[in-house]
């Protein structure tokens, strides 16, 4: 009788147990729930919804809209500059950045006693107060008392007048751009080198590949995928968020030729306080970045399976 | 030293990684330099590196003077200490409940975190001012903090770090009686002390970088973080102070280049780890 009891308290006990093993993980894990509700999925809904009304700060009242934002924005000047700037900004940030970050980690990986050294200073810009050196390089930049200018004229070449005109503006910050995140790249890759098997190397020695060259187009190159794929992505989603440089230097101008994305949201949300149409434009914003999400993984599921 | 040759690849190698550091590197020298010169200095020899007159200490008591330097400082720490504290108090038992117990909201919470990763702060950035205004929360540390609390990031992070932790660990800890909290506090984050510092590094290097945020909630000096302290000093100070400029520069660089040169290799790993699990 007893041991007939027994075993009918047993799957009970299980299923209790589960319950409170259940119970307490939501317990756990209902801190980082509200949180994320109250800061990411909210706010992410009301900019959407924001994004379809007239709604300013300091004026109570506001109405729909429906896409009245949205064809204003196809018709916007400034928005359309801005969204051409932050193109060719990320064109030129991205794949300099990506090409010098892998070349300088090629370039570690086979050095021997300075490694460290070189590491540390490339990686240095990444540490340091983006706004800070900002500053720095606006003192580089400087049309008559930068040192940049002055290095031109010993060369007999006239400098231009780097942040301050429309044809070159965006060209001196793309330049601060690569020299912060080059240090960045490297690291990334540096990481994704040391993965690399070295037997593949004693491989393709055998088979062949005698130069260096060879060597990096049938190992390193096609191994570095994952690592390349991840080093793109954040590249590309990092230049299509400069602000800071923007802000620090130039404040879009001058006649908004460095006019960037979020630089045209802050102006707008927070300096004109015009919400509901700083909205639709965030909401741009953010569908250029499940795009680039979406194009990852794309990518990822179709060529880059090396593991 | 042997005196056989040394190849002529090294040499290049070598001569290209110095001409490169040398570019990387041209900013910080001119920082310094140009922190210890006179206007006039500053005015004609651009490119002569060692300052004529040794101005260093006028320049940084302009900078002392006329920045509140302490201030901005601890605005920087207690925020960046704040969101960082808070995050890893949310995210770890988060990602404990997904990782190690069995947790029917777990694929749910999992679609979150990455529908999460792909929002930053500029996204939300516009209902939370308002909401914030609304409140009379604006120029507060609740306000620079608030939002930051939560990190899908570090839920992430610590969610694979406690997937490759050993299940006996667990099972000998709650035979012992512990309860779930028990667990977490005496044995998962002990054993996690690698991805705390991790993402420590990456949380700091993100929050004392950052000029987005504060620039929108703050707007009195008393609140300022330290990009937005320098903004305030540059505006103010505006024309051709590059001494004293670049004197208040150097001040607000150091704490992290410094915390850099003494843990670069935890600095390296962290951006590393959580660089490439992102």
């Amino acid at each position: 009788m007893s041991s007939v009891a027994a075993v009918g308290i047993v799957p009970d006990a299980a299923a209790l147990h589960r319950r409170s093993e259940g119970r307490t993980a939501w317990l756990l894990a209902a801190p980082a729930i509200v949180l994320l509700l109250l800061f990411v999925l909210l706010p992410v809904a009301a900019v959407i919804f924001l994004g379809f009304t007239d709604f300013e700060l300091g004026y109570g009242k506001f109405r729909l809209v429906g896409f009245e934002n949205y064809a204003h924005l196809l018709n916007d000047r400034t928005f359309r500059r801005s969204l051409w700037n932050t193109s060719v900004y990320t064109a030129i940030v991205a794949p300099v950045s990506i090409v010098l970050g892998l070349g300088v980690a090629l370039l570690i990986e086979g050095e021997g006693r300075a490694r460290g050294f070189f590491r540390t200073v490339y990686f240095l810009p990444v540490a340091s107060l983006i706004v800070a050196m900002a500053t720095v390089w606006q003192y580089i930049f400087h049309p008559t008392i930068g040192p940049l200018n002055a290095l031109l004229s010993l060369a007999g070449i006239p400098g231009p007048n780097w942040l301050g005109a429309s044809n070159t503006v965006l060209y001196s910050l793309s330049i601060i751009g690569i020299w912060q995140s080059i240090g960045f790249n490297m690291v990334l890759f540096l990481a994704g080198l040391t993965a690399i098997p070295r037997e593949l190397y004693a491989a393709a020695h055998v088979d062949g590949a005698r130069s260096a060259l060879d060597r990096f187009f049938l190992v390193t190159w096609p191994m570095l995928g994952p690592t390349t794929l991840f080093v793109v992505t954040i590249s590309v989603t990092n230049a299509v968020k400069v602000f800071e440089t923007v802000k620090m230097l130039t404040d879009g101008g001058p006649n908004k030729a460095s006019e960037v994305l979020l630089f045209t949201i802050y102006q707008e949300g927070f300096v004109y306080l015009r919400v509901g149409y700083a909205s639709a434009m965030t909401v741009v914003f953010l569908a250029i970045l499940v795009v680039l999400m979406f194009l990852q993984y794309r990518v990822l599921d179709r060529r880059v399976h090396y593991t | 030293m042997s005196n056989t040759a040394i190849p002529a690849g090294r040499i290049i190698r070598f001569a290209l990684l110095s001409l490169g550091a040398l570019m990387i590197l041209a900013p910080y020298i001119f920082m310094i330099s140009t922190a210890g010169k006179t206007q006039s200095d500053i005015f004609t020899a651009a490119l002569s590196l060692v300052p004529q007159h040794f101005y260093f200490a006028e320049n940084f008591a302009k900078a002392f003077a006329k920045v509140p330097m302490a201030t901005l400082l601890w605005n920087g720490v207690v925020v960046c200490g704040l969101i960082f504290l808070f995050q890893v108090v949310v995210a770890i038992p988060c990602a404990y409940a997904m990782a190690k117990l069995k947790f029917p909201a777990a694929r749910l919470m999992m679609v979150l975190v990455m529908l999460g990763l792909l929002v930053p702060i500029h996204a939300t950035a516009l209902p939370l001012y308002v909401a914030f205004d609304r409140m009379s929360l604006l120029n507060s540390y609740t306000a620079l903090v608030a939002p930051f609390t939560i990190s899908v990031f570090a839920i992430f992070m610590f969610l694979q770090f406690f997937r490759a932790m050993p299940d006996d660990l667990l099972h000998a800890a709650r035979l012992d009686g512990m309860s779930e909290l028990g667990i977490v506090a005496r044995v998962i984050v002990p054993n996690a002390w690698p991805a705390v510092t991790a993402f420590a590094i990456f949380s700091v290097v993100a929050h004392w970088n950052d000029l987005y945020w504060p620039l929108i909630v703050v707007s009195k000096q008393a609140y300022a973080t330290p990009p937005l302290g320098l903004m305030y000093f540059r505006a103010a100070e505006a024309g051709d102070d590059y001494g004293a400029l670049m004197a208040a520069t150097l001040i607000i660089t150091l704490p992290l280049v410094a915390a850099f040169l003494l843990a670069q290799k935890r600095f390296v790993e962290g951006i590393t780890m959580t660089g490439l699990k992102g």
